[in-house]
């Protein structure tokens, strides 16, 4: 039997180390060449790490949650080669001695003692599924104290144990009861709930954690809000709509967002920055590569497209849409990921009047998109109905007056409102 | 017709029928309770019994034969022994006769009213016995269906004077030359493995790749070299077809190449199925779970009222958790509230050696995503197993890596049925393996190992 150890690869340039996120094998696992073993996180791409042996797992080098070195040991298979054959990478002793005792080692009568045939797991047939072997939801309790609690009337997975492995003793339903819990009523079907889940925060949500922490503590924010009146740009939009060519994607308001946004930032270089507080610089970019806080399945990201201000309006929107996709289904890469000048907060499809968006760190602007609603509005004889839509936007104070933040989004509600200057060149 | 009302009545009185019978007598519940044949039911007529009975008589024989062959490292000789298995057989008829017995006097002293007869649904509140007097009919406020199960047929050797099943097996005058075993399951092995002794030729056909397949490799080896000593020939991914055209043999085949077995008897030991027609279960239309009864957490079936216990809803089909449903169906029915709560089922399999197993074994535990430890000792480090040439086996404990909660405790070995009581109340009291490790185990005996593959998971053994 050989064995294998399988280091960190360098998964990103500059990466020296890596948020191990999921373990795709357990211990004792068998594994075939190119098979998913574990994923890790680096900045917000996750990357998958495939074996490159076939074998059985031995030992893993870390847990769901570390952060792991580029370079140092992820895992150990055991491989079909010959003992003589040296391992592709040897590794101290310290360390093999500690795996030998890998709580999992059992003893096993001598004659078991041959060497496990990996084939003999695969040909076995998995045992038959016996009655509910789900431990995790009984209550760990004695049946004398089920009894009890049964006569009681008290659901066990209400109270909580004190004994060991957390075993609910006849001191701790004593307990219960005398706090007067209710014999759960099947009159109302309410009861108490006293459980907690601990949901350990690894992965993308440390990610947004560490984030969200670093941009409300290090930026003073003044947040602006005006409401814009979109009647025009969204008969525009409906317009476009209708006639586009067929390999043209649907507009949403976000392309005329993004295209106002190039154009206002020409005349306010200020917003298109990122502050480097640490060495007081602000990087002013003439590129404009705009952020897109995404909801996906794991959590909030931010895909990026780049070079706005080299796009037109349809190719904006072709390259959001294939950004958000790649953001929900986990392949967008970490270049798709990082490296924007100003970002686009968008909640309307939601609703809610106005929020107040995080300016993404370093960055020093963001722009919030609230729902856009049919209002009446006085047009000096008459109501008369005007779709209207709430712009919230976020600045860093420390670089940003107000006066400045609030010339920007008048110059944005210009552009929003009359939308032909948005494609006006000049 | 005459008719007769009552709170409970349950039908069939095997162990859980006269289990719940019995429990719900004491609590004073009007109960009757129907059986069409003896009371004990195939437990204790025809299964766990009678077959313990005859695989320790044929244990005595084998350990005679063994002596007389002048190999008994014991020193003992004595000239060739003999059986007469009808005298066996009567002594076994004399065990379940008083059994029989017993449980009747148990029903009676609790009193229960017995109807001896078969009972069919004519609605979910009225059941019509066949009786030797006459068509009773009785009505009941609950109902407990307690019809059991019975061995599976095979439709091309239908049993009769050459194919038995079980219950024929337990029953024989004298022991067959040769005996084929259809099906590697515990029935089949225990009674495979009981005719070896006697003297019967034994050849096992099983349809999967090995022997109890619902046991892990580890558990059925120790049982799988037994055989072989035995001289029992082992055939796997073999399908047994029909008797030959003498009936002296069976036809089978492995892999595609068709070859004979001589077997003057041939014993079919498929499995078993459910009784769940010829008591009107059309008439009250209960919903079914596959092919049983599809019963909730307190055994209570798809109509209101009407509760199912046993073989006939679902596995385990054993006789201990009939009983543990029974007593908890009597006690729902006398107005107690209950659930079933049980961590655990333990089996024992008395095959040679034995198997016991409680709990998840290491793989079921590492399904469920517990990251496990796990403690092994052998018996042959076991200084009473080697006292009486028992040093096959071991026995494993399986805990939580995280907070040691013991979660399976198996074992293979001569004697370790006698072990379940503790590696089942280990399970329920829920015990650390601390707890194992930190109790007293008495010297010498082989409960030790239990203790020592406590030790061994903790990380230190002492006899290993």
């Amino acid at each position: 039997m050989g064995e294998f150890i399988l280091k960190m690869p360098d998964v990103g340039e500059g990466v020296a180390e890596a948020e191990l996120v999921e373990w795709h094998v357990k211990l004792g696992d068998p594994v075939r060449e190119d098979m998913v073993l574990a994923a890790v996180m680096t900045d917000k791409a996750t990357v998958e790490i495939p074996s490159p042996v076939s074998g059985k797992v031995l030992w893993l080098g870390a847990e769901v949650g570390d952060t792991v070195a580029v370079k140092a040991p992820l895992v150990r298979i055991e491989t079909a080669a010959e003992a003589g054959e040296p391992p592709p990478d040897s590794i101290p002793q310290a360390l093999a001695e500690d795996v030998l005792e890998e709580p999992v080692a059992v003893s096993a009568p001598p004659e078991a003692k041959a060497p496990p045939k990996p084939e003999a797991i695969e040909t076995r047939p998995a045992p038959a599924p016996r009655e509910a072997p789900d431990v995790s939801k009984k209550p760990l309790a004695s049946p004398a104290v089920r009894l009890r609690a049964k006569d009681s009337g008290v659901d066990l997975r209400q109270v909580t144990g004190t004994g060991p492995a957390g075993r609910i003793t006849h001191d701790d339903l004593d307990l219960f009861l005398s706090r007067g819990a209710q014999p759960a009523p099947a009159i109302t079907g309410l009861v108490r709930k006293t459980a907690v889940e601990e949901i350990k925060v690894t992965g993308l949500r440390r990610r947004i954690a560490e984030k969200m922490t670093l941009s409300t503590s290090r930026i003073p924010h003044i947040t602006y809000v005006e409401e814009m009146d979109m009647t025009a740009l969204e008969d525009l939009r409906a317009t476009m709509n209708r006639d586009r060519k067929p390999d043209q994607p649907k507009l949403t308001v976000l392309p005329f967002l993004m295209r106002a946004l190039v154009k206002t930032i020409a005349e306010q270089p200020g917003v298109n920055a990122t502050f480097d507080d640490g060495a007081g610089v602000i990087h002013r970019h003439a590129a404009v590569h705009i952020g897109i806080a995404t909801q996906t399945p794991a959590g909030l990201t931010v895909p990026v497209v780049r070079h706005a201000e080299a796009r037109g309006i349809w190719d904006c929107a072709a390259e959001l849409n294939r950004l958000a996709d790649a953001a929900r289904t986990g392949t967008a890469t970490r270049d798709e990921l990082t490296g924007s000048t100003i970002t686009i907060s968008s909640l309307g499809a939601l609703g809610g009047i106005a929020s107040t968006p995080v300016i993404n760190h370093p960055e020093v602007a963001i722009v919030g998109v609230n729902k856009i609603a049919i209002r009446p509005v006085w047009d000096g004889t008459q109501f008369v109905p005007r779709k209207i839509m709430n712009l919230s936007s976020s600045f860093d104070h420390r670089v940003i007056d107000g006066w400045d933040a609030a010339t920007f989004v008048q110059r944005l509600k210009t552009l929003l409102e009359t939308p032909a200057l948005i494609f006006v060149e000049g | 017709m005459k008719e007769i009302s009552c709170k409970l009545l349950v039908l069939g009185a095997g162990p859980g029928g006269y289990v719940c019978a019995i429990r719900a007598g004491q609590l004073g519940v009007d109960t009757v309770i129907v059986e069409k044949a003896k009371a004990g039911g195939t437990c204790l007529n025809v299964g766990c019994i009678p077959s313990k009975a005859l695989i320790h008589a044929a244990e005595e024989f084998h350990k005679l034969r063994a002596a007389a062959s002048g190999k008994s490292p014991l020193g003992l000789s004595l000239s060739a022994p003999a059986i007469d298995l009808a005298r066996t057989v009567a002594w076994k008829d004399g065990i379940v006769g008083r059994l029989n017995g017993g449980v009747t006097g148990l029903l009676k002293k609790a009193g229960v009213k017995a109807v001896v007869g078969e009972a069919r649904f004519v609605d979910g509140k009225t059941v019509d016995v066949e009786t030797e007097t006459g068509l009773q009919r009785i009505r009941a406020e609950a109902v407990v269906i307690a019809t059991g199960s019975a061995p599976v047929e095979l439709p091309d050797l239908p049993f009769g004077e050459h194919i038995i099943s079980s219950t024929g097996a337990l029953a024989l005058k004298t022991v067959p030359e040769t005996l084929a075993v259809i099906g590697g399951g515990y029935i089949g092995l225990e009674l495979g493995t009981a005719f070896a002794k006697l003297g019967s030729k034994v050849t096992v056909l099983e349809a999967m790749d090995r022997i109890l397949p619902q046991y892990d490799a580890e558990l059925s080896k120790p049982v799988m070299k037994r055989l072989g000593e035995l001289g029992i020939d082992v055939f796997t991914r073999t399908a047994a077809k029909r008797l030959s055209a003498d009936g002296r043999g069976l036809l089978a085949e492995e892999n595609g190449r068709p070859f004979e077995v001589p077997a003057e008897k041939v014993l079919v030991t498929v499995g078993r199925r459910p009784v769940t027609e010829g008591w009107g279960i059309e008439e009250i239309d209960l919903d079914l779970a596959g092919r049983f009864i599809r019963i909730d957490d307190q055994c209570r079936t798809s109509m209101r009222g009407i509760y199912a216990i046993g073989d006939v809803t679902g596995e385990p089909m054993l006789a201990h958790r009939a009983m543990a449903q029974g007593e908890m169906a009597a006690e729902i029915v006398a107005g107690r509230k209950r659930s079933w709560d049980k961590h655990c089922i333990p089996a024992v399999c008395f095959t040679d050696p034995e198997i016991v197993s409680a709990g998840l074994s290491p793989d079921e535990a590492r399904a469920t995503g517990i990251e496990i430890k796990i403690g092994q000792f052998p018996f042959q480090a076991n200084g009473r197993a080697m006292t009486t040439l028992s040093e096959d086996g071991f026995v494993r404990v399986v805990a939580r890596a995280d907070n040691h909660l013991v979660l399976g405790i198996h074992a293979a070995g001569h004697g370790v049925s006698e072990l379940s009581a503790s590696f089942a109340l280990a399970i329920e009291m829920g015990a650390r393996l601390e707890d194992i490790a930190g109790t007293i185990h008495a010297h010498p005996t082989q409960s030790e190992a239990f203790q020592e593959a406590a030790f061994k998971a903790l990380g230190h053994a002492l006899h290993v």
